[in-house]
């Protein structure tokens, strides 16, 4: 199976990629890893007139920790992420996650995160530690908080002429832990369920903040506020982790399909949901 | 679209069509056919080269993307002294059937053991699950590249 | 009789029994095999084939003009164009036809519609998307119960007298024997379970490049072919070519497993098209053609009952079996028996009366059959009596290992015919299952099992136990199409000493060119590395029906045996022609001619061999080569005994492999690195189509399952460690008491993964799962049982 026949550029600069892709439009599209847009090429799901390579752009591979943020560049890959020690928490426990190792050796956090493939890890971990995608454009950049830079079933916020340049995830003062549950047929396989779990302690031992997230079960990866809230001001407990987890099954809205019934899958986001909190607190207790 | 790819270390220029898999350069203008292709999806790696070091699927690389870049297939492993530690240890365990997947198994090995010439069981297994074999069950793969680590290490 | 015994031969001859390296390996490692797509033809052009996007429809029209005006399309071809040479039509192994490219209809999504010759792959797939095909669509039947039912669309209407979907009634046994049984028995034990579609998906695809010579009329082709020499004369017959123009050329191949048997409509297309064209058409399967429309196996829907005695003994088993089909019927299986070897049911077990009730049917689904890894559905034959003697263990309350040594043949009673016919011809099963219950630690296992279910943790042990029937076929009854599963070798020692052998069967990663050598080693005493081993050309060996159904050892090592016997005479005639001695009192060992009980004066093989071609007795032929076509007198009945341990996530379904004991007993093992490498290969494929590997339909007839995003192949982290065990009871009428393994382990290993899994909330009162065993099915039986989670 081969793409369609298309024209490619090589951007050399972010202004060159966003120029050219903001001559050519909607059938202009980025390439970065192209773990996910080649594919599509090859069976001619996707068919776009022009590519606009960002690979040999430089600066954008940078993972660094800068002004209480981890800021992950448009060019880091998923194993750059799984191999370096500057993430905490969620993210650390997601990266060796994502599809398999040869994958991860190409596609990006930031082609993940703008492709909002609902079944996707990222977006959750994301939405779980609230980061912000940061969009660069002709007339500069601007920061858009995750949630609404998922808009839909593969369909994010930005406008025709920007791209993702960098993601930033705000870095927790104290003490956090976080945990990525999720269940896939095999390896190489997308979440049929997935959990992210993000949780901050106060001095006193409560729960200061908590960040959940779910993959696979909704439309578009979902953040469950409601499971959070009651999270938080409480000391952890496993009758607390069952309630979030049950709220979380209540705000998970699945479909039967050949990996199981929908009621199965909510009661995954129950169990992984209740785990996912307590294997984030041990972890924030172990921080 | 000109391009130049160090392939094994020999330059190989081609005028090539942006679309043009990285897979079929190597396959069809280098003419090394020992780099494979199992799938359309990504999933096998039977098209595993390393691609400046690093293990990637070519049938998901562009050929421009490679563009001045260097790629190692199978044909690159054997030195001229021969076969490489790699080569000798999956005969050597009976590391391959058809052998298929074996060019893809062998360069993930090797660029495994670069990193870590003694790794576990778990370590080999983690490392080959984005490479799909039918025949072998994968214990003797596993064997092999852990016998390849040990055989360089002595 | 169960120890491997040590090799005959010194390892320099590296004869039956040592672990020679393989000799296919240099060019593979070195990425120097000659894979199909590999080749590269002069002149070559590419085809691409346009697949029906709906499972049932009508064809109104096909408008191919805008494909052939794009530049570098050389020519699309049509069913109504092969038509015109009769070749829209072609028959299938199991004596039905199938199109080659749709005519009047499609029937299966991913059916051949239209073809696309061009001068480069990726334009080919360019202009396939400028084909236009009007469809109106019929309903789709996904499944048998469906095809079967009143009122149910006729999918074959083209077939003249085919009035219902129904495709063949067969049976097999004593029905009124099995009734009386019935009728007696204290139990009854019944379980209905869907073996479901699977894919053999070997990881290289299927393809062809066919050259054919306008003016000569010689057409070579070069084709992923287990059968290469079947092929020939099935093409000679479809394509109404003279066989002896005819030449197919099977290289390596990147597995088959069953899949690379049959003739597919893609070989036809190529083939006319470059007969027509006058250049060489390669045409390459990409991995959704090879799932969607070659070479589907399994799909048996299976009602089982067991007539016991309270004590656990069996009286009798009645089963009933409806096969989903697809479109076609295109099984590959022996003619005479319509079910493959299904009636082989009976399994391990001793009991007088079985009666076994088989029909198939025609959905909107691909059209295949295969043996996969399997000898004609004995894998579906072998599940069901391994889950069913489960199933009577847990209703009767006798624990599962202890039912089946209560039920086993014994080993005095072989050879031993069982109530469907089959003749056993040699085992120790109490021996083997004891065996394998002490190296997984059985009893200690089962009191821990009580120990984790008093505290809410699942564990189980699953028992298989599989006696496979092997080798077909004795030429009485086993043919396809008229012709007889015989096989062949030829064997030719050269003046220096060297031999090559050429065989009709054709390796997928078996290694014949180690293990055939061996046996040729053992006999003549020529070391290993001086034998080259040819196959796949049909001009260059000897006839054979081809390597599936684990054929290869039980028939071709066989003829290897045999012709090597009838040079082995020869030689020791020329032997005692240099020894000056009497022909009657030479001995051969390895490699050496001696005059009995002087072992001082001696002479090679290699000087018999130089011999051969210079200095005969008087009247004898020069050279030194024979070939022998083997006709076995039995099919070969390996066996074995596998335990597998799990642990089950109550809150999730989810399952893990914590061990899996297996012991083959496949009699003489000729290599034993290789056996133990095919066994590893089946226990994966076992764990697969156990755990997540299967093709289903959604109720429009859409196939999922048609990539490897959907058709899950396990990975290195899924699969499980595998520890393997052996005894030894060798074959008494193979030649060298071997009996085939390729798909021993394929064959026994998923009842014993689903046994295990059940077994572990068998006291919930589950009794079935059918495969795959998702993790929601699994959850869902456990919820159903009415246990609440944690
Ligand atoms: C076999 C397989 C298994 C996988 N399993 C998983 C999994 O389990 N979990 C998971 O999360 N993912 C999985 N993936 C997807 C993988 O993680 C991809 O790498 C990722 O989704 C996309 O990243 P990329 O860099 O490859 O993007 P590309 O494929 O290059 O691009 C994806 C889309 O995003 C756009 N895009 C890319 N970069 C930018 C940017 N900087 N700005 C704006 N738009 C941009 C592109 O135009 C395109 O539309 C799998 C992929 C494969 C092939
Ligand atoms: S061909 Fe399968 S991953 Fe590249
Ligand atoms: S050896 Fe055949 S696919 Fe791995």
């Amino acid at each position: 199976m081969f793409p369609s026949a298309f024209d490619y550029v090589a951007a050399h600069s972010v202004r060159e990629a966003v120029a050219a892709k903001a001559e050519g439009g909607d059938d202009t599209r980025f390439l970065a890893g192209g773990q996910s847009l080649l594919p599509m090429m090859k069976t001619r799901l996707a068919n776009p007139a022009k590519l606009v390579d960002i690979n040999r752009v430089p600066a954008l591979d940078t993972i660094e920790r800068a002004n209480g943020h981890l800021r992950v560049g448009a060019l880091v890959r998923h194993a750059d992420i799984a191999r370096s020690d500057l993430p905490f928490g969620v993210i650390a426990a997601a990266a060796p996650w994502i599809s398999d190792p040869l994958v991860r050796n190409r596609g990006t956090l930031c082609g993940a995160v703008a492709h909002c493939d609902p079944e996707g890890d990222w977006n959750s971990v994301l939405l779980a530690t609230g980061a912000d995608v940061i969009a660069t454009g002709p007339s500069g950049e601007r920061a858009i908080p995750i949630a609404d830079f998922i808009v839909d079933f593969f369909t994010n916020a930005l406008h025709v002429d920007e791209m993702v340049t960098e993601v930033r995830i705000p870095i927790p003062v104290g003490r956090v832990g976080g945990s990525y549950q999720k269940l896939e047929r095999k390896i190489g396989d997308y979440a049929t369920v997935a959990v992210a779990a993000h949780i901050e302690l106060a001095d006193n031992g409560t729960i200061s903040r908590a960040g959940i997230a779910l993959t696979a079960v909704a439309p578009k990866n979902t953040k469950v506020p409601a499971a959070e809230a009651v999270l938080v001001g409480n000391a952890p407990s496993d009758v607390l982790f069952a309630e979030a987890g049950e709220l979380a099954a209540q705000a998970s809205q699945p479909r039967s399909d050949v990996r199981g019934s929908a009621e199965w899958k909510r009661n995954v986001v129950r169990v992984f949901t209740r785990r996912a909190l307590a294997a984030a607190v041990v972890g924030a207790n172990e921080s | 679209m000109d391009i130049t790819v160090t392939i094994n270390g020999q330059d190989h220029t081609h005028d090539v069509e942006p679309r043009t898999l990285l897979v079929d350069f190597v396959r069809t203008k280098a003419a090394l056919t020992g780099t494979h292709i199992g799938c359309d999806t990504t999933s096998c790696g039977a098209c595993t080269v390393l691609l400046d070091g690093v293990p990637v699927k070519s049938c998901t690389v562009l050929a421009v993307q490679a563009d001045g870049a260097s790629i190692m297939t199978v044909e690159g492993l054997k030195d001229a002294d021969g076969a490489h530690p790699i080569q000798a240890a999956f005969k050597e365990e009976h590391g391959l059937q058809c052998g298929f997947c074996t060019p893809g198994m062998m360069l993930v090995g090797h660029a495994l053991l670069e990193q870590n010439a003694n790794p576990s069981d778990d370590d080999v297994r983690w490392a080959i699950s984005g490479n799909l074999c039918r025949c072998t069950g994968y214990m003797n793969i596993v064997k092999a590249i852990r016998a390849a680590g040990a055989m360089a290490t002595t | 009789m169960t120890v491997t015994e040590k090799p005959a031969t010194p390892i320099e001859i590296g004869g039956i029994g040592h672990s020679v390296k393989r000799h296919e390996d240099d060019r593979l490692v070195a990425g120097k095999g000659n894979f199909l797509d590999d080749h590269t033809l002069p002149g070559m052009l590419h085809m691409a084939i346009l697949r029906s996007p709906v499972p049932h429809a009508r064809i109104n029209s096909i408008d191919t003009s805008a494909a052939e005006a794009l530049d570098g399309v050389v020519a699309v071809v049509t069913g109504e164009l092969l038509a015109q040479y009769d070749l829209a039509w072609m028959p299938t192994m199991s004596g039905d036809t199938q199109a080659v490219l749709a005519t009047d209809k499609v029937r299966f999504q991913g059916q051949e519609v239209a073809a696309v010759v061009a001068t480069d792959p990726y334009v080919a797939e360019d202009a396939l998307e400028l084909i236009e095909v009007d469809y109106d669509l019929l309903p789709a039947i996904t499944s048998p119960q469906q095809a079967l039912a009143d009122g149910a669309v006729l999918i074959r209407d083209e077939k003249e007298g085919q009035t219902s979907n129904l495709v063949y009634e067969w049976e097999s046994g004593d029905a009124a024997a099995t009734e009386a049984a019935f009728a007696r028995a204290d139990r009854v034990v019944t379980l209905e379970t869907h073996y479901p579609r699977s894919h053999p998906a070997p990881l290289e695809t299927c393809g062809c490049i066919a050259d054919v010579d306008g003016t000569t009329g010689q057409a070579t082709i070069y084709l992923t072919s287990q059968a290469p020499h079947a092929i020939r004369t099935v093409f000679a017959m479809v394509a109404g070519l003279p066989e002896q123009n005819i030449r197919i050329i099977s290289p390596d191949l990147g597995g088959g497993f069953g899949n690379k048997v049959p003739v597919y409509p893609g070989y036809v297309v190529a083939t006319a098209a470059s007969l027509v064209i006058g250049r060489p058409v390669k045409w390459i399967e990409s991995r959704t053609e090879n799932l969607i429309s070659t070479g589907f196996a399994r799909d048996y829907h299976m009602k089982g009952d067991l007539a016991l005695s309270n004590e656990g003994r069996i009286l009798a088993l009645r089963v009933q079996m409806l096969s989903d089909q697809g479109a076609f019927y295109a099984d590959a299986q022996p003619t005479k028996f319509r079910a493959g070897l299904f009636h082989v049911v009976t399994g391990s077990y001793d009991f007088p009366a079985a009666h076994v009730a088989c029909r198939g049917a025609y959905t909107n689904k691909a059209p295949g059959g295969v043996a996969y890894r399997c000898s004609f559905r004995i894998t579906e034959a072998s599940f069901l009596i391994e889950r069913l003697v489960q199933t009577a263990a847990y209703e009767l309350g006798i624990d599962p290992a202890d039912i089946r040594f209560r039920n086993f043949i014994q080993p005095e009673q072989m050879p031993y015919e069982t109530p469907t016919g089959f003749v056993y011809d040699s085992g120790d099963y109490p021996t083997a299952l004891r065996k394998a219950l002490d190296a997984v630690g059985y009893e200690d296992l089962r009191a821990e099992q009580a120990r984790a279910r008093a505290d809410g943790r699942l564990m189980g042990i699953g028992i298989a136990h599989f006696t496979e029937a092997v080798g077909a076929g004795p030429s009485k009854q086993y043919d396809i199409l008229g012709l007889k599963m015989i096989d062949s070798a030829e064997l030719r020692v050269h003046p220096t000493g060297k031999a090559i052998l050429k065989l009709g069967v054709k390796s997928q990663g078996q290694g014949h060119e180690t293990t055939f050598a061996q046996i040729v080693a053992s006999e003549l005493g020529i070391p290993v590395t001086n034998i080259k081993v040819m196959e796949g050309d049909t001009d260059n060996t000897p006839y054979g029906l081809g390597t599936y159904a684990s054929r290869s050892t039980p028939v071709a090592g066989a003829a290897t045996a045999v012709v090597a016997r009838k040079l082995a005479d020869k030689a020791k005639k020329i032997a005692a022609h240099l020894l000056e001695a009497a022909d009657a009192d030479i001995e051969l060992e390895n490699g050496n001619f001696f005059v009995r009980g002087t072992p001082a004066q001696s002479v090679t093989i290699q000087d018999v061999a130089l011999a051969a071609y210079t200095n005969l007795p008087d009247g004898m032929e020069y050279g030194l080569e024979g070939v022998h076509y083997y006709d076995p007198p039995n099919l070969t009945y390996p066996y074995g005994s596998y335990v597998v341990v799990v642990d089950v996530d109550p809150e999730t379904g989810v399952w893990k492999v914590r061990r899996m004991v297996a012991l083959d007993d496949c009699g003489v093992r000729i290599n034993p690195m290789i056996v133990e490498g095919q066994i590893h290969g089946g226990l994966t494929e076992g764990f697969a189509k156990s755990s997540m590997q299967w093709i289903t339909f959604d109720d429009d007839g859409n196939c999922i399952g048609s990539n490897f995003m959907d058709y899950l192949i396990p990975t290195a982290w899924e699969t499980p460690k595998f520890e393997l065990l052996e005894t030894c009871v060798p074959s008494p009428h193979h030649p060298i008491g071997a009996k085939g393994v390729g798909e021993s382990a394929t064959v026994g290993s998923p009842a014993a993964y689903v046994n295990a899994v059940i077994d572990a909330i068998a006291h919930l009162g589950v009794r079935n799962i059918d495969m795959p065993l998702l993790p929601d099915r699994v959850w869902s039986a456990i919820q159903a049982a009415g246990v609440a989670e944690g």
